[in-house]
C-alpha cells in the first residue's frame, strides 16, 4: 500500500494477531489452569462461557484454519482411515483426524475439552460431531437445543423461552465446572461489548452499498468477521472493529476497494473452499467481481438487519441471537435475505457456491437458483466444491463455468436493448 | 380399488398369497391404498417423513397418516434434480420427485420431522414447491433429559395438533387420541410379535417377508394394518420352512431411506438372518405401550423423550447406543453386526463408526456396505456377505 494510506491493511493484520493470541490462550490453559469450552460458530453463545471464566475453542475455525492451511488433506485422509466415510462433513473428518494426531495443528496445540456445548443451531452434524468427542475425550457434554426458525417476521416466544431455560440449565453445568457463579453483571458487560462490535461490523457490511464497494463481503468479510465470531463480548472484538472501520472509512475516501475496476457486483450465497481459498478469489477477480453482500458471513448471526445482542435482556437476547444464525433459518427466510440483498446492494447477479460437506447449507440451493433465475430474473452462477476437502476442488472446471458466466454477463450488457416486437 | 379387494388378506389362504399382495401393494407409486381410503372417506391424507413423526395425532384428526418413503427405485429423479443437488440420499431427492411428478396429488399435508439436515431443507423446498399445502415442520427435542424439552415439545405437539385441526375442520378431541394410541399400541405389538417369532424361530419368519408386512404400515389405516398382521400371524404359523444353517445378524442404518428389497433376499440367500433390524423404525419408535387415556399428550411427549428406540437421528441423552446395541446382541444371540446405510446418510455413516468400535471391542464381527435406492447390481454385496457367513460359521 502506498505511504499515503494510513490505516490499510490494519483489519487483516490485526485479525491474525488477535487470532495468533488466542491460539496462545488456548494452548496454555492447561498450564494456567483456565477451563475450556468447545463450542460451534453457528449461534454460540460464548459470552455466557467467558463469564464463568472459560477460554472457548471453535471446532470449525480449527478446521477452516487447516483448510487455509493446506493441512486439512491429511487430516481427512487419517479419518478416512478410522473409518469416516468419504461422503460426511469435512470439517468433522478434519477434526477426528487432528485430535488424533495429538491435536497439534498450525495455529498450535490445542486443548481438551471441559465441557464440549453443542449449540445445535441448524446443523445436525454438529451433535454428531459433538458425540464423537464426548466419546473420544470423555468430556461433559452439553446439548443446547435451538429450534430452527421458520417462517413468519418474528421468533417464536415458545422457541426463545425454550432455549433461555436450557441457558440457565447451561449456567449450572458451567458453574459445576469452574466453580463460579452465574454473574448476570458479567455477562452484561460482555454483551455491551457484544453490541458495540455489531454496531460497527455492521457500518462494514452496509459499505458494500457503495459503488464501488470499498469492501468484499465474501472474500474480505471472512477475515473481518473472525473477531466477532470467536471473541465477541470482549474490549479487544470492539477495538478491533474500530480499526477496521478506519480501514474501511478510509477507503471509501480514496475511493479504492478490493478489485482495481469493479466490473460486476454480486451477492454470494454458500461458503469458501477453504483449501483454495486464493485461486477461487482469483478467478472472479480477474473479472472484476466484488462480492457485495455474502450468506456465509451470516452463518455466526444476523446483525445487519437491526438485531443485537442488548446488555438490559441478557438471557433473551443470547437466546433470540442462538436462534437467528443463517443456516438455522428456513429457506424462505434465506431467499428472502438473498433477495434483500441483491436490491440493497445493486447486485448483478447471485453466485452459489455449493460444498457437498455442508449439508445444512447446500440442500436446496438449487431450488435456490431456480428461483433467482427463473422466477427473479437475476443471473445466477451455481458452482460446486467444498469447503474443507481438497478433492472436491476442480479449477480447470470452476474456471470454465466463471468465465462462461461472466463473459455473458458482460455480453448481455453491452448488446444493444432488443427492440419491443411488433404489435 | 374398495376396501373389500383392499382386505385381501382375509380371503388369502396362504402365507405366501399375502406376502406377494404385499410386496405388489406396498412399494406402489401410484398409492392404491391411499386413494382407495380417500374414496371411501371423503377423508384426508397426511404424509410425513420418516423416523418420530406422531402419526397417532394425524389418525386422531381423522386423517391417514401415510409414510413416504421415496419412490422404492421406481422414478428416474428428473425435476427434483433441479431443486436438491445429487449429494444427498435417496429418500429426500425420490421424495420431492413424487411430489414434483405428481404422484402424490392425493396429499393434503406433510409432516417434517427435524431428523437432519437434509430433511430440515427438504422443508423449505417443499413449502417453496408446493406453496398452496399444509407442510409442518416438527422439530424434536434432543436435549431429551432437560425439563425444558418436555415442556418445549408437548408445545410442539399442540401446535401439530392445532395445525391438523384446521386441515381438517374439526378438533381433535383428547377422547379421538386416546383411542388413537390404543391402535397404535395394538400396531407395535403385532409388530414386535412377529419380530420376537422371528428371533425364535428365523427360518419360520423371513425377514423380507416380515419386512413387507410391516411396510404395509405405511399405506393403510393401522386399524387395517392391525387385521393384517392378525391374518398374517395365524398363517404364518401354520406354514412349514426348510431349516438351513444361518447366522443370526442385527441390522442397522436402515432407520430412515429403505434398502431395496432384493438386498433383504440376498442377504438371506447369504446365510444371514436378520433376526433385528431397524426397518420402517418410523412405524414402531416407542419401547413400550403408551398408556395414553388421562392425557394423551403428555403420553405422547413422554414417550418420545424417554421411550423412543435409539437411531442416528436422536440424541441418546444419558442413555447409550453402543451399550443399548450391545445389550441387544447379547439378549438375541447376535453373531454379527451388519451395517447397511443409506449413500449420503450422515447420521447413520457417523454413528456406524462408533458403534464399530464398540462392536470390535466386545468381538462382535462386523460388515458394512452403504446402498442406494436404485441400486441394481446386488453381487459385491452378496459377495461380502458370502464370506462373512463363512467367517463366522467356520472361524468363530
Amino acid at each position: 500500500m502506498a505511504s499515503s494510506y494510513q490505516f490499510q491493511g490494519l483489519g487483516r493484520d490485526k485479525q491474525k494477531d488477535l487470532l495468533g493470541a488466542w491460539y496462545k490462550r488456548l494452548e496454555d490453559a492447561p498450564k494456567t489452569g483456565t477451563p475450556v469450552a468447545y463450542l460451534f460458530i453457528s449461534g454460540n453463545i460464548c459470552e455466557l462461557l467467558r463469564s464463568f471464566g472459560f477460554e472457548v475453542l471453535f471446532p470449525e475455525v480449527n478446521a477452516l484454519q487447516c483448510g487455509i492451511k493446506k493441512t486439512a488433506g491429511d487430516f481427512i485422509l487419517k479419518a478416512e482411515d478410522l473409518g469416516y466415510s468419504s461422503d460426511v462433513c469435512g470439517y468433522v473428518k478434519n477434526d477426528i483426524g487432528l485430535a488424533s494426531s495429538g491435536n497439534r495443528g498450525p495455529f498450535g496445540t490445542l486443548p481438551k475439552p471441559d465441557l464440549l456445548v453443542c449449540n445445535y443451531a441448524g446443523c445436525n452434524t454438529y451433535i454428531k460431531w459433538f458425540e464423537a468427542l464426548a466419546e473420544l475425550y470423555g468430556a461433559r457434554f452439553f446439548l443446547l437445543d435451538v429450534p430452527y426458525r421458520r417462517t413468519g417476521e418474528k421468533e417464536r416466544p415458545e422457541d426463545l423461552q425454550y432455549v433461555m431455560r436450557q441457558l440457565e440449565e447451561l449456567a449450572q453445568v458451567c458453574a459445576e465446572i469452574s466453580g463460579q457463579r452465574l454473574d448476570l453483571d458479567k455477562v452484561r458487560e460482555q454483551l455491551e461489548y457484544a453490541r458495540q462490535a455489531e454496531e460497527l461490523w455492521v457500518k462494514i457490511l452496509h459499505s458494500a452499498k457503495h459503488k464501488p464497494s470499498p469492501f468484499d463481503a465474501f472474500f474480505e468479510a471472512v477475515f473481518f468477521m473472525a473477531p466477532i465470531y470467536v471473541l465477541r463480548g470482549t474490549k479487544e472484538c470492539v477495538d478491533y472493529y474500530e480499526a477496521a472501520c478506519k480501514e474501511i472509512e478510509e477507503r471509501l475516501q480514496h475511493k479504492i476497494g478490493p478489485v482495481s475496476e469493479e466490473r460486476f457486483r454480486v451477492v454470494m450465497e454458500g461458503p469458501p473452499p477453504w483449501p483454495n481459498f486464493r485461486n477461487f478469489w482469483e478467478l472472479f477477480k480477474r473479472w472484476g467481481v466484488c462480492c457485495v453482500a455474502s450468506t456465509y458471513s451470516k452463518v455466526g448471526g444476523i446483525w445487519d438487519f437491526g438485531r443485537r445482542h442488548d446488555p438490559a435482556r441478557p438471557m433473551e437476547s443470547l437466546a433470540e441471537y442462538a436462534v437467528n444464525c443463517y443456516t438455522n433459518w428456513d429457506w424462505s427466510l434465506r431467499r428472502q435475505m438473498m433477495e434483500r440483498y441483491a436490491q440493497e446492494y445493486s447486485a448483478d447477479a447471485l453466485v452459489i457456491h455449493s460444498v457437498k460437506s455442508c449439508r445444512a447449507f447446500s440442500v436446496g440451493q438449487a431450488d435456490v437458483r431456480e428461483h433467482f433465475s427463473k422466477v427473479k430474473g437475476l443471473p445466477t452462477l451455481f458452482v460446486e466444491s467444498d469447503l474443507a476437502d481438497p478433492r472436491y476442488f476442480s479449477e480447470a472446471q470452476l474456471r470454465n463455468r466463471i468465465d462462461a458466466f461472466f463473459e455473458a454477463l458482460e455480453h448481455r450488457r453491452m448488446a444493444p436493448a432488443r427492440p419491443a416486437p411488433e404489435a | 380399488m374398495g376396501s373389500g379387494s383392499h382386505r385381501f388378506w382375509e380371503q388369502a389362504r396362504r402365507w405366501e398369497e399375502v406376502i406377494a399382495h404385499c410386496r405388489e401393494v406396498a412399494f406402489d407409486t401410484g398409492f392404491p391404498t391411499v386413494r382407495a381410503w380417500k374414496q371411501e372417506t371423503g377423508g384426508k391424507a397426511v404424509g410425513s417423513f420418516p423416523v418420530y413423526t406422531p402419526q397417532e395425532l394425524i389418525a386422531a384428526s381423522g386423517s391417514l397418516p401415510v409414510t413416504l418413503y421415496g419412490g422404492h427405485g421406481q422414478l428416474e429423479i428428473d425435476h427434483a434434480d433441479s431443486r436438491i443437488q445429487s449429494f444427498v440420499c435417496s429418500i429426500a431427492r425420490s421424495t420431492l420427485e413424487l411430489g414434483l411428478a405428481k404422484y402424490l396429488d392425493w396429499l393434503d399435508g406433510f409432516v417434517v420431522p427435524s431428523i437432519c439436515d437434509v430433511a430440515r431443507n427438504l422443508s423449505g423446498v417443499w413449502r417453496h414447491n408446493f406453496a398452496n399445502g399444509f407442510l409442518f415442520y416438527l422439530h424434536l427435542p434432543q436435549n431429551v433429559d432437560s425439563p425444558a424439552a418436555k415442556t418445549y415439545y408437548r408445545g410442539e405437539l399442540e401446535r401439530l395438533r392445532a395445525g391438523l385441526a384446521e386441515l381438517t375442520g374439526r378438533a381433535i378431541a383428547d377422547a379421538s387420541l386416546s383411542s388413537a394410541i390404543q391402535t397404535f399400541n395394538r400396531n407395535r405389538t403385532l409388530l414386535e410379535e412377529f419380530r420376537a417369532r422371528r428371533a425364535a424361530n428365523p427360518e419360520q419368519w423371513p425377514s423380507s417377508h416380515v419386512y413387507v408386512l410391516a411396510a404395509m404400515g405405511n399405506v393403510l389405516p393401522r386399524e387395517e394394518h392391525n387385521a393384517l398382521l392378525e391374518r398374517a400371524l395365524e398363517l404364518g404359523e401354520a406354514q412349514r420352512r426348510p431349516k438351513r444353517d444361518a447366522v443370526r445378524v442385527v441390522l442397522r442404518g436402515a432407520f430412515c431411506e429403505q434398502p431395496p428389497l432384493e438386498l433383504l433376499d440376498v442377504l438371506e440367500d447369504a446365510g444371514c438372518a436378520v433376526v433385528d433390524d431397524d426397518f420402517h423404525i418410523g412405524g414402531r419408535f416407542f419401547l413400550a405401550p403408551l398408556e395414553g387415556n388421562s392425557d394423551p399428550l403428555d403420553a405422547l411427549a413422554e414417550a418420545y423423550l424417554h421411550q423412543t428406540v435409539l437411531t442416528p437421528v436422536n440424541n441418546p441423552g444419558r442413555r447409550s447406543r453402543s451399550a443399548d446395541l450391545l445389550t441387544r446382541c447379547k439378549e438375541q444371540a447376535i453373531q454379527g453386526v451388519v451395517f447397511a446405510s443409506p449413500k449420503f446418510c450422515e447420521p447413520a455413516l457417523y454413528d456406524s463408526v462408533l458403534l464399530r468400535k464398540a462392536l470390535e471391542h466386545a468381538g462382535l464381527p462386523v460388515l458394512e456396505f452403504e446402498y442406494e435406492e436404485k441400486m441394481t447390481v446386488f453381487e459385491s454385496v452378496r459377495m461380502q456377505a458370502e464370506t462373512f457367513v463363512e467367517s463366522i460359521l467356520f472361524f468363530s
